[in-house]
């Protein structure tokens, strides 16, 4: 569905991307891994057309994005939703505000209709009767639930993840993880998430890549990366703790 | 000296690709504002930050403006007997020039540097990225309705600057100075023309757009620090009102 051919990408003199190939499997979960300052969120960013890269090809279905802008970029966008790093909650509305911002605004939904949908997808996530609270009065937690909330409840086909957890505790990390794990499962979205939670996310993702110096050096099962014999990647994904197999953290 | 010439030229490079991206910034405002979905709620509530929120500080500087005009007036005018003729020059002073410009002034410190650090935070904590994500422009859904509030907004503070000018004139020139009041009231109707009115309300549709163009381009292109966002809203605050002195010159010498 989402595929990425040759994407070259600098900032100032400095390159961030040199020549990522990539192909992101529909109806999975991939899970974009790499060194801080490595250029994962700036990938994740040329998918939606966020960015524009200086060369190759960004791929969404049989469109190709990289050249688009204004109404046709709006048609393809319509396709995703991205939970940012901060959750890039609208600060002056309330929780239900935010969720129901894309029915209202989208959809053109009013009324009761709207009403019962956030309610659903609050109720989804945890955060049944929260609706009336404001993002400054949510934790970190809450708040990526609410922006997980105000992803789904759109029903796209893609969804993107920019570092979920970071900033949260061990225990509320697992607990995004497994909310994205099951909603995932559930309504059966493309998943794409930038995460730097190793071990985690090789019990949770479909698929792993992993951007070195610009690159894709490997994309790969979790298992399969587990018998990479490439010292540098082996390193990599040693330091969080043991490499655990798919299904140890999230039953 | 090459370096010099270098320098320079850079410099000049940077301003002038600036210059095009604000325009640019504006005329694709314009563009999206006469795109459908039309949100009238959006204009509303701009509306009401940048026109009634500035009401208080717009009439507290027309008051003293119009006294202080109608003291300065007074004195000057004293010395060739035409006190008479100090309502006609409070007006005149308020409605072609005073009005327009000083309302800008103050819509700038106090809704325009609002209206870049709420953009630039946005822009910071990525809910303009969000935006995008969702589809939905923000150039429509966040600058547009702030420019027509602009353009509705700051013409209609300006006529309350000028009534409430040429009230404060009159307090402090009838009621204090002793000039008679069917003088004053006399000399405004024989002197204030429809031109000047005109003049007046051109001036401030334009200055209604500077303001809200220069305040939500800083805004939206600040840096992503909270440094490069303290810079962008003091920028705009002295690019809006240097704009508004340059292009007021520019539009009194063409009106005259």
């Amino acid at each position: 569905m989402i595929r990425l051919i040759g994407v070259e990408k600098k900032f100032g003199d400095q390159p961030v991307l040199q020549g990522i190939d990539l192909s992101i499997p529909v109806g999975k979960l991939t899970t974009i891994i790499g060194g801080s300052g490595s250029g994962k969120s700036v990938l994740l960013k040329h998918m939606i057309g966020l960015l524009q890269p200086d060369r190759g090809e960004v791929w969404v279905g049989d469109v190709e994005i990289s050249r688009l802008s204004g109404m046709r970029l709006n048609d393809v966008r319509k396709r995703f939703a991205m939970l940012f790093q901060g959750a890039a909650l609208f600060d002056s509305l309330s929780v239900f505000e935010n969720v129901a911002f894309p029915l209202r605004e989208k959809l053109r939904m009013k009324g009761p209709a709207v009403t019962r949908r956030v309610e659903e997808k609050l109720e989804e996530v945890g955060l049944a009767g929260m609706g009336h609270k404001f993002p400054a009065e949510l934790s970190g937690g809450m708040r990526k639930r609410a922006g997980l909330a105000r992803a789904l409840v759109m029903e796209p086909e893609i969804i993107l993840f920019d570092e979920p957890t970071t900033g949260l505790d061990p225990l509320l990390a697992k607990s995004i993880h497994d909310l994205i794990v099951t909603m995932q499962r559930r309504f059966g979205f493309t998943g794409v998430m930038v995460s730097h939670e190793i071990p985690e996310i090789f019990a949770i993702s479909d698929w792993v890549a992993m951007l070195q110096n610009g690159k894709i050096v490997l994309m790969a099962t979790a298992a399969e990366f587990q018998r990479t014999t490439d010292p540098e990647i082996h390193e990599f994904i040693s330091v969080g703790g043991t490499v655990a197999l798919p299904g140890s953290l999230v039953g | 000296m090459t370096n010099v010439i270098e320098q320079l030229g850079a410099w000049a490079i940077i301003r002038v690709r600036e210059m095009g991206r604000m325009l640019l910034f504006l005329l694709s405002a314009f563009a999206w504002l006469v795109r459908p979905p039309f949100r009238f709620y959006q204009i509303i509530k701009q509306l009401h930050f940048i026109g009634y929120k500035s009401t208080f500080v717009v009439v507290l500087t027309a008051g003293f403006t119009g006294m202080v005009l109608a003291l300065q007036g007074y004195y000057s005018l004293r010395k060739f007997g035409s006190e008479g003729l100090l309502g006609s020059a409070v007006a005149l002073s308020m409605i072609r020039e005073l009005g327009p410009v000083l309302a800008a002034l103050m819509v700038t410190a106090r809704a325009g540097s609002a209206m870049t650090a709420e953009i630039g935070i946005m822009r910071i904590t990525e809910q303009i990225d969000a935006l995008d994500t969702m589809a939905i422009n923000p150039l429509q859904y966040l600058i547009a309705p702030k420019l027509v509030a602009g353009v509705i907004g700051v013409p209609l503070l300006v006529a309350i600057f000028d009534v409430v000018g040429i009230y404060g004139g009159y307090l402090v020139g009838v009621d204090l100075l002793g000039v008679s009041e069917g003088a004053y009231w006399n000399s405004i109707q024989s002197a204030v023309e429809w031109k000047d009115v005109y003049g007046g309300i051109l001036k401030s549709i334009s200055f209604g757009v500077i303001v809200s163009w220069v305040c939500s381009y800083k805004g939206f292109y600040t840096r992503h620090s909270a440094e490069g966002l303290g810079r962008a809203t003091t920028e705009a605050v002295v690019l809006s009102s240097v704009l508004i002195l340059v292009w007021d010159y520019f539009l009194t010498s063409v009106l005259l």
